[in-house]
């Protein structure tokens, strides 16, 4: 049960939230369709659907395919450009009380620049998500989070632009040899925190047309399949930098799968395909993660941050 | 009436009754605080397997019938084809099972303000949600003649108590078990020389085919598409197909919340599984 001597808040760099369970990039589109089952203000905050300058069509379908626990996607960044966020999407979720962190996605350095820029500038907005691991781009070889210095290249572009003014959470791609290299790149590149982790690149061929599923041939990899692979992606880059936050995502369904992304050593959560299964996900899984710490003697869920690390030198 | 839908709600929806029906289950819900709002059109989606589930994704249904209220409360009747895992995981269950349901989603079809002559086509289970809109319609003082077409008999879906809502029903199966061999396009003057809007429900090639007709007679087709949904609620972006909107311009909508009733006349059939040129947004 709810106790109000816990202590539930969580901090991402200068962003204060009054609890750790965010959307996940991609699983909320921009919050209104969720908002019928349940107040957006009652989890710790709402992370929009990686937007680019321009207005995009996505890619032609089929762009999903179930898998074994999990799903496989391939939308392409679908959404209405920057310009059509700021004057619609963001300020109908500023008056609906969420708290919001903007992720962007960008081609070039500059678009990333560009879009930070004008992220900077508008009201209501927590912390800025770069999403520089979108695994649905043409080219491979364009993941910025795959390379250490076009990772660094685009922290540094958004730093520039947003300063001081905006926590900025960097989000990694799980399909590197060397997850802690890229992490501490960005972080000595001017990131405040980091998501991870995004999608694993995967495919599924239909055995009826004995064709690729998706359009697109690939897609990412998300759900319970990829979990072991978060925890391990967190637990590493919270033991080599245990002070920078990390928004840990992975196939979260429960609050107990959360609290295993906590132990690692994640300051909050997104529930990202788990909504697609249970709409009402993210304060279900905020009330069991609040019972569960409660009921294992944690009074601040900041203790929790990283508990599997104790005693390790 | 308003073809807006009323905010969905989430629920844990006791089974009354689950029957088979040819190759079809017809299963009938408890679903108070869905069933009220739900309108001819709307669907609800259905997750299915227990907690520790594999398959993640919602299945979705077309509402068959509503009624808010009676001895359960509000029920929803859907029509269930076991061609995959989920879908026969629900034709499995039992009565006083419970399923978690969210509903109603989606828009619904349109009802014209007066009398009107309509023509409903269903292709296979796709006749389903045609039953109660031929009710409404003819609460109307509507003309309702109805066609419905399947592969074969066992896929044919038109009820006893159905046919009480239509002026006419013909069948037609591929096959010939059923009705008169041939297609559901074959059942009615294509013309359209006495009709004044054609609904339709059913696989994308016979709703191309459909608005195709449409269009040739100057006769608005409304179309339910059934896109592959991982969601229903509009959140991942994967039913998506290209339509025109009011102002020509083609965009990739979402079937699940702007749809899935479309203008036959505004979709782009050839263009599903494609981005067309000159989609909103399209890649340069």
């Amino acid at each position: 049960m709810t106790q109000s001597s816990f202590d539930f808040r969580t901090t991402l760099g200068s962003a204060h939230l009054p609890n750790p369970i965010l959307t996940a990039s991609g699983c909320a589109a921009n919050g209104k369709e969720l908002s019928a089952f349940f107040p957006l203000e009652e989890i710790g905050a709402v992370v929009t659907k990686s937007v680019m300058n321009h207005p995009r069509s996505g890619r032609a379908t089929p762009r999903m395919a179930e898998t074994p626990s999990g799903m496989l996607n391939a939308i392409g960044l679908q959404g209405p450009g920057i310009d059509n966020f700021l004057r619609e999407d963001l300020p109908w979720l500023v008056e609906h009380g969420a708290r919001t962190i903007v992720s962007i996605a960008g081609e070039s350095v500059e678009e990333f620049a560009a879009l930070s820029r004008k992220v900077r500038n508008a009201p209501g907005v927590s912390a800025l998500e770069v999403n520089i691991s979108c695994p649905n781009v043409e080219n491979r070889g364009l993941v910025f989070a795959c390379d250490r210095s076009s990772a660094r290249e685009v922290i540094e572009a958004v730093k520039r632009s947003v300063g001081n003014s905006l926590p900025i959470i960097a989000k990694l791609s799980p399909d590197v040899t060397d997850i802690v290299s890229i992490a501490e790149e960005v972080v000595s590149a001017g990131a405040d925190g980091l998501a991870m982790i995004n999608t694993l690149l995967g495919m599924v061929i239909n055995t009826e047309t004995m064709r690729p599923h998706l359009a697109n041939k690939t897609g990412g990899l998300s759900g319970p399949a990829i979990r072991p692979v978060a925890v391990r992606a967190i637990y590493q880059v919270h033991q080599a930098m245990p002070k920078v936050p990390i928004v840990g995502m992975g196939g979260v369904l429960t609050g107990n799968d959360a609290f295993e992304l906590v132990l690692a050593g994640a300051s909050a959560i997104s529930i990202g395909t788990a909504t697609f299964h249970d709409p009402s996900a993210p304060v279900r899984i905020k009330d069991e993660l609040e019972e569960l710490l409660i009921s294992r003697g944690f009074t601040r869920f900041s203790d929790a941050v990283g508990y599997a690390h104790r005693g390790q030198s | 009436m308003n073809e807006k839908t009323s905010r969905p709600v989430q629920a844990e929806c006791e089974i009354i009754s689950n029957r088979k029906v040819g190759a079809y289950h017809h299963l009938t819900l408890a679903a108070p605080g869905i069933a009220e709002g739900a309108k001819p059109g709307n669907f609800i989606a259905i997750s299915v397997g227990d907690s520790r589930t594999s398959m993640l994704l919602r299945r979705s249904f077309a509402i068959y019938q509503s009624t808010s209220r009676g001895p359960f409360g509000g029920t929803i009747e859907i029509i269930v084809a076991p061609h995959g895992d989920g879908s026969t995981w629900i034709t499995e269950r039992a009565v006083h099972d419970r399923l978690n349901v969210v509903g109603p989603l989606g828009n619904a079809f349109k009802l014209p303000k007066d009398p009107v002559r309509a023509l409903l086509v269903g292709g296979g289970y796709g006749s389903a949600p045609l039953f109660p809109l031929a009710d409404l319609l003819r609460q109307k003082n509507s003309r309702v003649e109805m066609a419905v077409g399947a592969s074969t008999a066992e896929r044919v879906f038109a009820p006893v108590e159905g046919k009480r809502s239509v002026h006419s029903l013909a069948i037609a199966t591929e096959d010939g078990t059923l009705g008169s061999k041939g297609r559901v396009t074959d059942l009615f003057d294509n013309s359209l020389a006495n009709i004044d809007i054609v609904y339709a429900c059913g696989p994308m090639g016979m709703l191309k085919a459909l608005s195709t007709i449409g269009d040739a007679a100057g006769v608005t087709v409304q179309c339910a598409v059934e896109e592959s949904m991982a969601c229903g609620i509009g959140l991942c972006m994967t039913c998506v197909l290209p339509v025109r909107d009011k102002d020509g311009t083609l965009k990739m909508l979402r079937s699940c919340v702007e749809g899935p009733i479309f203008d036959g006349a505004a979709v782009d059939w050839d263009g599903i599984g494609t981005i067309p040129p000159g989609t909103y947004g399209a890649p340069k």
